[in-house]
């Protein structure tokens, strides 16, 4: 059997879905079609991924550290991956793919205040450390152990067709066995979050628990879950 | 000395955004990195902003900085000895 026959084989096995899903937008926060969060009147979002931290009772003083970026990627991350989900992979067969519009530039024009005056030129470490957008993978990644593939997308506006190819294509070449992929925005007052955890079809599915059906993974759905709100 | 201990305090946990720490639970003699604070090589380098923004001391030689930076009592003796 030829290399491109097997490779067509394989592909055509990998059947992938989404288990688990978190959109964050408007002051919402859903996971799996389930309103979890809601909050009128914040003024910054900082304190909007606050007060989900809070209410989540999650306990990593690093989180006060991160840019808003981070924040934002690692409370969803937080909410998709709750309740061991990834338990049963090896750190190195989970991927993180990430997209967004904006890179690190929000955190960047922070950085730049801190410089911009020769008189008064402090630049900070802790601003400095983010001014990439691949950091907030990283930090996902420490959190949850993760050493599998990844990768921080740029487009213009959400891509379901990039994020699919290439989160697909990992499947496919067996680089991971589950793969936490998605959108992470942040520019100025705007900002929005969706990220999903996309596993092979194989596994002992608990996302039924929630009542949550699990989708295909595939274009039109990950188009389907960035307009849930 | 024990006015500028509670100033630093206050600075240190807004510097470093140690959000759940009020200036009570730091004790001034307690080691800041590793068992105390938990603070890291991050951290680190914002008490070096710190000092040199808000006192206008430059460490000059960054083997000083682990002396220096043993604890909040360390910081404030050594801001009290070099104050321009």
């Amino acid at each position: 059997m030829d290399a491109t026959l097997r490779s067509y084989i394989r592909k055509i096995k990998m059947d992938q879905i989404i288990t688990t899903y978190c959109h964050l937008h408007d002051n919402r926060v859903i996971v799996n079609d389930r309103l979890i969060f809601y909050q009128e009147n914040i003024v910054k979002f900082a304190d909007l991924l606050k007060s989900v931290y809070k209410q989540e009772q999650i306990t990593y003083p690093k989180f006060y550290k991160m840019d808003i970026l981070s924040k934002l990627g690692f409370i969803a991350a937080e909410l998709v991956l709750k309740d061991n989900k990834l338990e049963g992979y090896l750190p190195e067969d989970v991927g993180v793919v990430m997209s967004n519009s904006s890179s690190s530039l929000d955190t960047d024009i922070a950085h730049n205040e801190t410089i911009r005056d020769r008189s008064s030129y402090f630049p900070s470490p802790s601003v400095f450390v983010y001014t990439l957008p691949n950091i907030v993978i990283g930090e996902v990644c420490i959190r949850h152990k993760i050493k599998g593939e990844n990768a921080f997308l740029i487009s213009e506006t959400f891509s379901s067709n990039l994020l699919f190819s290439y989160v697909n294509e990992l499947f496919a070449n067996g680089r991971v066995k589950a793969c936490l992929c998605g959108w992470v925005e942040v520019m100025g007052n705007t900002s929005d979050a969706m990220v999903a955890l996309v596993e092979n079809t194989g596994r002992d599915l608990q996302a039924s628990v929630t009542g949550f059906k699990p989708l295909q993974f595939n274009v039109d759905n990950l188009n389907l879950i960035m307009t849930r709100n | 000395m024990e006015e500028l201990i509670e100033k630093l305090k206050k600075e240190v946990i807004e510097q470093l955004n140690l959000e759940d720490i009020t200036p009570d639970d730091i004790n001034p003699d307690s080691p800041l990195f590793g068992e105390g604070l938990g603070l890291d090589s991050i951290d680190a380098l914002e008490l070096i902003v710190l000092l040199e923004k808000n006192y206008g001391i430059k460490i000059e030689d960054p083997k000083d900085g682990k002396k220096i930076f043993h604890s909040i009592r360390t910081m404030a003796e050594y801001i009290m000895e070099h104050k321009k």
